[in-house]
């Protein structure tokens, strides 16, 4: 199903540890060009981890292919030069800085390089989240959970990156933001970004997604296409059907 | 003590208020962004102030071989970095050649400058140039050697580098220049009535560089996105990583700004005070005392309260002349018992 030769992203036998243990035990993924491709897994399964590894923050071991070349050490800052976007889950703002320039930093390298078209760009993200744009003298670090999300999400394309990733989107949103994080998601993929998407809302996740895996303990428990393990018993058991279960308790 | 006497002492203290600005500033850009407190910001002013004396006196400074030296080492590291990582990657990178060819060209350049023309008759801007081009380069390449490779130590392994380092260049700073103070011509001969009392032509240049540099400074920062981006990495340094802005780059550039200021202030004051291979550092503690009553973080008030110190130094000299540095140095008690019964724990962004 995936041609190697258009694989974006592919990771093999990814290695983390934390001191003596072991966060990430030999992971295996790749992200297609043009495609969503998300990693759901419960609390401390490494998801977080295993972004930030990829991107370099963390040192690992095993092997990162982006773009079809091999990073020995993945290095941040090649790596974003090279179109590679993370958006963390702790989103790293520059609190003191208004939302405007967040934005414009987003795009520090494309600049760096001689690329002066970055007011289109800075148009695109703010008709994709016109809150940003009525909050643009605004300080990053006053705005609410929901805006900094899309701030986070809107400097990470600033720098027009080929794969963006994405570390829980949703997390704390209101269901009507979700919805809307989720539709720009998919409009993104449009656009030719593919995307690695880290989700606890698995159901929306799955819904979007091509192809999904599941990360458990540090390794991968299953993968499969998205709409494949949407169906999948264990799946719909571990993680959709306990999340409805949920829900109807709190309705009742 | 009458109207004259206030004058020619507020004259003298906010020309050294100037500079102690300008320290100040430059201190706390690198402390901010790097997180390093630049102890040998004053031999970067004894260095353009010597150097450029020496320059005028039409010897050709030995500092040029000791830059030759440093660039020679820096650029054998990171060609061996290059060939670590090209071996691994299976592909080398060959920027860095072309990078190490600028750097010595340019080095090697700057050699042949010195001792092919005849220093002492060359115009003074040309002098100025010369010596800003010599000193400044040391900036970014120290941050190389010395800093880059312990960047994300803990700050007092910083600290205590910023010691060695400083310590080491006044040595070297002794063995280039020797023991003798120097003087350098000022800028210019005339001077200029205001009221009574004449007011000497280097004041007003010091002051007026000092503003120009504080304006650019101030534009650089808030305007250009080079500036914000080191704001940014002294903001929230992953972050900063996240968008590309690598903290080695940050780095260099601050360090040769934090260079540059220190040499132009001791180009502008060398005129007027007599400066020693070991000057340099009462001058910069100064510069660092108007930066702790800034706080190490407001950029404005740190100016301010350089501007005080000079002004406080300049009248103690009147009064009490023995003990002007202990006067000036006390300033930060008072200051430092303000901050901690006013500053609350603010709660540490996430
Ligand atoms: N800096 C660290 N030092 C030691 N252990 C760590 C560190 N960071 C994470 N861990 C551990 O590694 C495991 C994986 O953490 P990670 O943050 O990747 O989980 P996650 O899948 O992102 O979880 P969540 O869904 O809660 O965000 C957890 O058990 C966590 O406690
Ligand atoms: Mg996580």
């Amino acid at each position: 199903m995936m041609n190697a030769s258009e694989l974006l992203l592919d990771v093999r036998q990814l290695r983390v540890a934390y001191g003596k243990v072991e966060a990430l035990t030999g992971i295996d993924l790749r992200v297609p060009k043009g495609q969503i491709v998300t990693v759901i897994g419960p609390n401390g399964a490494g998801k977080t981890t295993l972004l930030s590894a990829i991107m370099g923050i963390l040192p690992s071991k095993g092997e990162v292919h982006f773009d079809g070349r091999l990073q020995p050490v993945p290095e941040v800052e090649k790596l974003v030069g090279q179109g590679l976007g993370l958006v963390p889950e702790k989103r790293e703002l520059f609190a003191t800085m208004s939302v405007q320039d967040n934005l414009e930093l987003g795009a520090f390298l494309r600049y760096r390089r001689g690329d002066r078209h970055l007011a289109t760009t800075l148009a695109e993200v703010y008709s994709l989240f016109p809150r940003l744009f009525e909050r643009r003298h605004q300080q990053a670090g006053t705005l609410s959970g929901g805006e900094r999300q899309m701030l986070a999400i809107g400097r990470a394309l600033m720098g027009k990156p080929q794969l963006l990733m994405l570390d829980e989107p949703s997390l704390g949103l209101a269901p009507l933001i979700t919805r809307e994080i989720f539709r720009i998601i998919t409009d993104l993929r449009r656009q030719g970004v593919s995307i690695l998407l880290v989700e606890q809302n698995a159901r929306a996740a799955l819904k979007v997604a091509d192809y999904a895996y599941v990360l458990e303990g540090g390794a991968v428990a299953m993968e499969g296409p998205a709409a494949q393990l949407a169906d999948d018993q264990r799946v719909i058991e571990a993680y959709l059907g306990l999340a409805s279960k949920h829900q109807e308790l709190l309705a009742s | 003590m009458n109207f004259q006497i206030a004058v020619l002492l507020g004259q003298d203290g906010v020309t050294n208020g100037a500079i102690y600005a300008l320290l100040a500033l430059s201190i706390l850009l690198v402390f901010t962004v790097t997180r390093i407190l630049l102890i040998p910001q004053g031999e970067f002013v004894t260095f353009g102030a010597l150097t450029m004396a020496a320059i005028q006196s039409g010897k050709p400074t030995a500092l040029g071989w000791l830059l030759l030296a440093l660039v020679l080492i820096d650029c054998a590291l990171d060609l061996r970095q290059m060939w670590k990582t090209g071996k691994q990657a299976g592909a080398m990178n060959y920027g860095e050649i072309k990078w190490s060819a600028i750097k010595i060209g340019y080095t090697a350049m700057l050699l042949v400058l010195l001792h092919s023309l005849t220093l002492a008759d060359i115009p003074m801007l040309a002098q100025a140039l010369l010596t800003l081009a010599l000193v400044v380069p040391f900036g970014p390449i120290l941050y190389r050697l010395f800093f880059q490779p312990i960047a994300s130590a803990h700050s007092l392994v910083l600290l205590i580098v910023s010691i060695a380092l400083h310590v080491a260049m006044v040595g070297i700073g002794l063995l280039l220049f020797g023991p003798e103070g120097a003087r350098t011509a000022p800028f210019s001969d005339s001077g200029f009535r205001l009221g009574p009392v004449m007011l000497k032509s280097q004041t007003l240049w010091v002051i007026l560089v000092s503003i120009a540099l504080i304006v650019m400074l101030f534009i650089a920062f808030e305007r250009t996105l080079y500036g914000k981006a080191l704001r940014a990495t002294a903001v929230n340094r992953m972050g900063a990583r996240l968008m590309g802005i690598s903290p080695v780059f940050a780095g260099k550039v601050t360090f040769a700004m934090a260079t540059f200021i220190g040499a132009l202030s001791g180009i502008l004051i060398a005129p007027i005070t007599t400066l020693y291979f070991d000057s340099g550092f009462i001058i910069s503690l100064k510069g660092f005392v108007g930066a702790i009553i800034g706080g190490l973080a407001s950029y404005p008030i740190a100016a301010i309260g350089a501007v005080a110190v000079g002004m406080v130094e300049a009248f103690s000299m009147f009064w009490a002349s023995n003990y002007k540095e202990i006067i000036v140095f006390t300033l930060i008690i008072p200051f430092l018992l303000w901050r901690s019964l006013t500053s609350r724990h603010v709660e540490e962004e996430e």
